[in-house]
């Protein structure tokens, strides 16, 4: 591991939380890898090394694990949840939202429990792992 | 049994760095600064509250193996170690302010949460930080 490896890791850190900060926001690769300040044909494969997921697939895991959080916590409408976690149609959203938690987000709505933990806790930890 | 917690720990991979930032930007005071010859002893407290310190121990030999302590600042380059500190503030949004002014890195703007309004930051080698502005 060398001290270039080591700058890496941290730029790929700043990546993945600006997608922690920014999730609603249409945050692409190349936005992302401006951020991380690398090309854009090293990005994906850089940051895929890094964290053992494309950025693309845990953007939309971080936008599914706040909208699960909005499911449980507030009383808005699946439609308004699914344009403020940053999803560009219902249909996509439903269907993310269904692959990745094996239940439609009303039905998620239904089962699921409110937690007292502090909000950066569920974060971290509720975020969907498949 | 125990009274208190007096000192807690995180990797940091350069003290000198990690001086400039937890004490030149967040505003922490040096609570221990000893050459002890095999180790620098670097600890930080809340200014006013030296009961209370967190030391910033640089992983490395002879603690642990030189390809043990390449294994650690990966982990802590990939935001993957504990790390963890939260602090308490007095008013979250100057706070978070003054240390965007400085340069400092934030992961979340500060938000209302049930118990308070809080906001997240990295170190510079990627060590998780916190502080709330906690409800009355």
């Amino acid at each position: 591991m060398s001290r270039a490896a080591e700058e890496t890791n941290r730029l790929m850190l700043r990546a993945r939380d600006a997608m922690d900060r920014a999730y609603a926001q249409p945050l692409d690769v190349p936005a992302l890898a401006r951020i991380a300040h690398v090309s854009e044909a090293h990005f994906s494969r850089t940051f895929r090394a890094t964290f053992g997921e494309t950025p693309h697939r845990y953007l939309q895991r971080r936008r599914v694990e706040r909208a699960m959080f909005l499911l449980r916590e507030s009383g808005r409408s699946v439609t308004e949840i699914c344009f403020e976690v940053g999803f560009g149609s219902p249909g996509t959203f439903s269907r993310t939202f269904h692959d990745i938690v094996g239940r439609s987000p009303r039905t998620y709505r239904k089962e699921a429990a409110a937690t007292v933990v502090p909000t950066c806790f569920t974060m971290a930890w509720t975020r969907p792992s498949t | 049994m125990f009274n208190a917690i007096t000192h807690s720990q995180i990797f940091v991979l350069d003290q000198d760095e990690a001086l400039d930032f937890y004490v030149g930007k967040l505003g922490l005071e040096v609570a221990a600064d000893v050459d002890m010859g095999f180790m620098r002893w670097l600890a930080v407290s809340v200014p006013g509250h030296p009961e209370r310190q967190i030391l910033l121990e640089r992983p490395g030999a002879p603690a642990m193996s030189e390809e043990t302590a390449e294994q650690v600042r990966e982990l802590v380059t990939k935001g993957a170690t504990g790390g963890w500190l939260i602090f308490t503030t007095e008013d979250c949004r100057k706070t978070y302010e003054t240390l965007l002014g400085l340069g400092v890195e934030f992961t979340e703007e500060p938000t209302e949460r049930p118990y308070g309004i809080d906001c997240g930051l990295r170190d510079p080698f990627g060590n998780r930080i916190r502080f709330t502005q906690l409800k009355d």
